[in-house]
């Protein structure tokens, strides 16, 4: 016998999606916030955003909130790696005859497909509470939506590598998801923030995300969208390039 | 399958941590093909070390070792085809049927894939859980978690099963039971087993050869009989005890002991 490296990674990924579909309850869950954040937010500062001369800020803010609804799920996905050693699941995956990368690789794929399923979702949401996008441009933003759930997954992946229990997880929460959240641009235009706000926001990963679907659904953004899906997809590599080795690094 | 005919063939094996602490100090033992051994010893001894570094889990820090002729740290992936484990601890994913649990394993071993669903019904009926197999993991009983994992273990068809406590926390009736599918399994398909616990009649009544280590060292390599014959006891447990000494052993906690005692206090997910 002699184990199918592709057939590992499909086996890998199902199992990431098997659990999402069968918790109802956490893929509901994480609806929760992304729906208050559009409501409360999207209705509260519309006027607001609108008498500043910006247009509508439904529009505006969509691409976000679904950015942040890939980015919660993604992460979630990644750091479940300390979940699965808890219950000792990891193990059994460990001592397979199966190479690290191939793991990590194919949990990545999983986790990512389901944080882009929750994107899309999302999205759906959104257009029902009065987002309008380019219909034809859903596409290219799916292809968005996969490349930033593909760097948070990864980026999950690598930080739960490295933490043994679930201790460190208020600390990842705080100064990494929220920080990569709150200076994205998902919630304000950048163009208007003060130059250190601009200059941070070079760094992250999600900028380039939320810059990208808003370029493909409402033709307004900072850079191209070229830009923003090569950059993405140099980060996803390198990403899933830091996470295999972490991973590779774990102690059974 | 190469000419030897030791199944796990140990020599001289030592694991160091940190450079200092040592687990392991220069073992050495064989295990005949085909049959059943016990490993013996107390809490932090060096068991599941041991068992770890068996399977491929640890690197030795030096020594040799050949695991159905194979060097498990030159071919870690044809080592790890050649053995299934039961863990101490219980390696299910609780979210996933059992037939589901079954199906991820075969898919990481590269069972073929048109025998795949007719082994999961054979080894499901063997640890009679057949009727249980579209039922999620999180909704069996400690002993029917071991029966799955047991049956799981065996999918791809190893050559040696390693069991890290198997019986531990289960009742009379369940250990029983899982030493009777185990005796058939080494019987009927020559499977060799390698086996830790803590209830010494276990070991007595079902290995051949049993070898006991403490601080590190195998302290007694022996068939069960002539161990207590040479310690001049009536059974395996007071040899035991009289061999590694009546003072009780305490293991300091990893943060994954603080992790499961936290996931208990918490309650199952």
């Amino acid at each position: 016998m002699k184990t199918n490296t592709l057939y590992a990674i499909y086996i890998l990924w199902l199992r990431q999606l098997k659990r999402y579909f069968r918790s109802k309850s956490r893929m509901l869950g994480s609806l929760g916030q992304p729906i208050l954040f559009l409501v409360a937010l999207g209705f509260g500062l519309n006027s607001v955003f609108a008498a500043s001369g910006q247009g509508n800020y439904i529009q505006f803010l969509a691409p976000g909130i679904i950015a942040m609804s890939i980015l919660f799920t993604a992460i979630f996905s990644g750091i479940e790696i300390i979940w699965d050693r808890q219950f000792g699941f990891l193990k059994e995956v460990l001592v397979a005859p199966v190479s690290r990368f191939t793991i990590m690789f194919g949990r990545t794929l999983g986790g990512a497909t389901v944080a882009s399923l929750q994107g899309l979702l999302t999205l759906i949401i959104a257009t029902a509470i009065g987002f309008r996008p380019d219909l034809w441009m859903i596409i290219p933003a799916m292809f968005f939506m996969i490349l930033i759930a593909l760097v948070f997954t990864a980026l999950g992946t690598a930080i739960a590598s490295t933490l043994e229990d679930m201790q460190g997880f208020q600390l990842i929460m705080n100064f990494v998801v929220m920080p990569v959240f709150f200076l994205s641009g998902s919630l304000f235009p950048l163009t208007t923030a003060p130059a250190v706000l601009q200059w941070i926001a070079i760094f992250n990963p999600l900028f380039y995300g939320v810059d990208g679907m808003r370029a493909v659904l409402i033709g307004a953004s900072h850079f191209s969208a070229w830009t923003d899906a090569t950059v993405l997809v140099c980060i996803s590599a390198v990403f899933l390039g830091i996470g295999s080795w972490l991973f590779s690094k774990i102690k059974a | 399958m190469s000419e030897t005919k030791s199944a796990i063939s140990v020599k001289n094996l030592t694991k160091k941590f940190n450079h200092s602490f040592i687990a392991v100090d220069d073992i050495s033992f064989e295990v005949a093909a085909g049959s059943i051994f016990a490993f013996l010893g107390p809490n932090g001894a060096g068991k599941t070390t041991t068992i770890k570094i068996l399977t491929t889990l640890l690197h030795p820090t030096s020594g040799t070792l050949l695991i159905n002729g194979l060097d498990p740290v030159k071919h870690p992936h044809d080592v790890r085809q050649s053995f299934g484990i039961v863990f101490q601890d219980p390696s299910l994913d609780d979210e996933l049927t059992a037939y589901e649990n079954m199906f991820f394993h075969a898919g990481l071993y590269g069972v073929p894939r048109g025998e795949t669903a007719g082994k999961i019904q054979d080894l499901l009926t063997f640890v009679e859980l057949w009727d249980r197999k579209d039922n999620l993991v999180k909704t069996f009983s400690g002993g029917m978690k071991r029966r799955l994992e047991i049956a799981r273990g065996l999918l791809h068809t190893p050559a040696i099963l390693f069991l890290d406590e198997p019986t531990t926390g289960l009742d009379p009736q369940t250990r029983n039971y899982i030493w009777t599918y185990i005796k058939k399994l080494n019987e009927e398909r020559g499977l060799t087993v390698f086996f830790t616990t803590h209830y010494m009649e276990e070991a007595e009544r079902a290995a051949q050869k049993v070898a006991i280590i403490d601080h590190g060292k195998i302290i007694a390599s022996d068939t069960p009989a002539a161990i207590i014959a040479s310690s001049g006891t009536a059974n395996l447990e007071d040899a035991f005890i009289k061999l590694t000494g009546r003072a009780i052993r305490e293991q300091d906690a990893t943060g994954t002991d603080h992790l499961r005692t936290m996931a208990r206090a918490w309650g199952r997910r």
